[in-house]
């Protein structure tokens, strides 16, 4: 058997200043996980801003999982992780006057 | 023939539930993957800003295993996973997912699905009011006419119960996008314009706490040659579609044969809204060459 992926756009063209956290995604079938943050725009300082990836176990309590992606002056940054059980999100905080118009991507294999 | 027919159908564990027409067109089990469902996303040109922000944001589809705080793993119907389509916490706001294929015959059509539906539970409380509506369309085209089926189950409405049916055969207003001349926009899921089947009231197992679910059945009908709605059924339920119109439009650039598909929910509250589909069968009826 072909091993399934799915890529999900679980944010885009969404604006990020001060705190901010991806919408839940329910994803148990699948054993690894990358996060993409795309920047279409910002402003202020975001390059070095830490997002923090979260599980859960019922999609409405989080913790953090301990991954953390790094922003930088790509156009592009991405963290990988593993073992997340069900539920992923990515939570955040730009520094005040900073913002991000951002595509994230989960993309998950079995 | 054809009892020969249904007897392999009835031996099928996967297929002995549904009713399908002579032609599978296609049969997805979301214990097997995503199978092709994406979101819906609005047209564009250049920039996503140009999109009419009502398409801006309609949410990935994912597999669920409806695990609950409480109880843990439901699973689907027949299975572990099933397609799950969630708003987000905003009041009016829309899930949908959908599959485009395209027909091969200018006739009778079979949607076939096992779903059910729950608010997130984020309080202790029923919640049996706060999804507003699950609903179901067809986008099609021929070589004339574009036609959109539109069904809906209206759930609740700002905190009343509302328990029915409806069909929607107004359009809404076509807008230019960009400015190339090429794109055209209309959002048709618009909550304005809804009309009641007739005693198309109908009241399903919601259950008794925001965590327990229990699966329906829905069968809706369509005829592409006559462009009409032919049946409606939800569990034992058949509904009169007598006077169910769809939205009909004269027939548009690049949707030549267009077969689309598409489901959504909508919340009634600040509150997440989920639709689950455990399995969907699209069927037809042709002969052979």
């Amino acid at each position: 058997m072909i091993r399934q992926s799915y890529a999900a756009v679980v944010e885009r063209n969404v604006l990020w200043e001060g705190d901010f956290v991806t919408e839940p995604y329910e994803c148990g079938w699948a054993t690894e996980a990358i996060f993409f943050v795309r920047r279409l725009e910002s402003e202020g300082t975001v390059a070095g801003t830490r997002l923090h990836v979260q599980i859960s176990p019922d999609g409405m309590r989080w913790c953090d999982e301990g991954t953390v992606l790094r922003l930088t002056e790509a156009e592009i940054d991405f963290c990988k992780v593993t073992h997340f059980g069900n539920w992923l999100c990515l939570r955040g905080e730009l520094s005040q006057g900073a913002s991000m118009r951002v595509i994230v991507t989960l993309v998950l294999k079995e | 023939m054809h009892d020969v027919r249904r007897s392999l159908l009835d031996a099928d564990p996967a297929l002995s539930r549904f009713d399908p027409l002579p032609r599978i067109i296609l049969y997805d089990d979301f214990d097997r993957g995503l199978q092709g469902w994406s979101e819906l996303i609005g047209n564009y040109e250049v920039s996503l800003d140009s999109m009419l922000p009502a398409y801006a944001d309609l949410r990935p589809p994912m597999l669920s295993s409806a695990t609950m705080w409480d109880t843990g793993t439901a699973g689907s119907m027949a299975g572990t996973y099933a397609l799950k389509l969630a708003t987000r916490p905003q009041r009016g706001h829309i899930a949908a997912s959908l599959k485009r294929v395209t027909w091969r015959h200018r006739g009778p059509v079979r949607l076939e699905s096992f779903f059910t539906f729950k608010p997130e539970a984020t309080k202790m409380t029923l919640s049996s009011k706060d999804v507003r509506s699950v609903g179901v369309l067809f986008d099609i085209q021929d070589q004339e006419k574009r036609w959109m089926p539109h069904l809906r189950y209206l759930n609740a409405m700002e905190d009343e119960a509302q328990e029915k049916w409806q069909f929607k055969g107004q359009r809404e207003p076509l807008r230019e996008i960009g400015d190339s001349g090429e794109t055209r926009s209309h959002f048709h899921l618009a909550p304005r314009g809804w009309e009641d089947v007739p005693e198309g009231k109908q009241s399903l197992c919601y259950n008794e706490i925001a965590t327990k679910q229990n699966w329906h059945y829905l069968r809706v009908d369509v005829d592409l040659d006559t462009r009409q709605i032919t049946a409606l059924q939800c569990n034992e339920r058949v509904h009169d579609v007598e006077g169910v119109e769809p939205m009909i439009m004269p027939a548009m650039p690049n949707l030549w044969s267009m077969l689309n598909v598409l489901f959504w929910v909508e919340t009634d509250v600040a509150k997440r809204a989920f639709l689950y589909l455990d399995s969907v069968c699209l069927s037809g009826e042709w002969s052979s060459p």
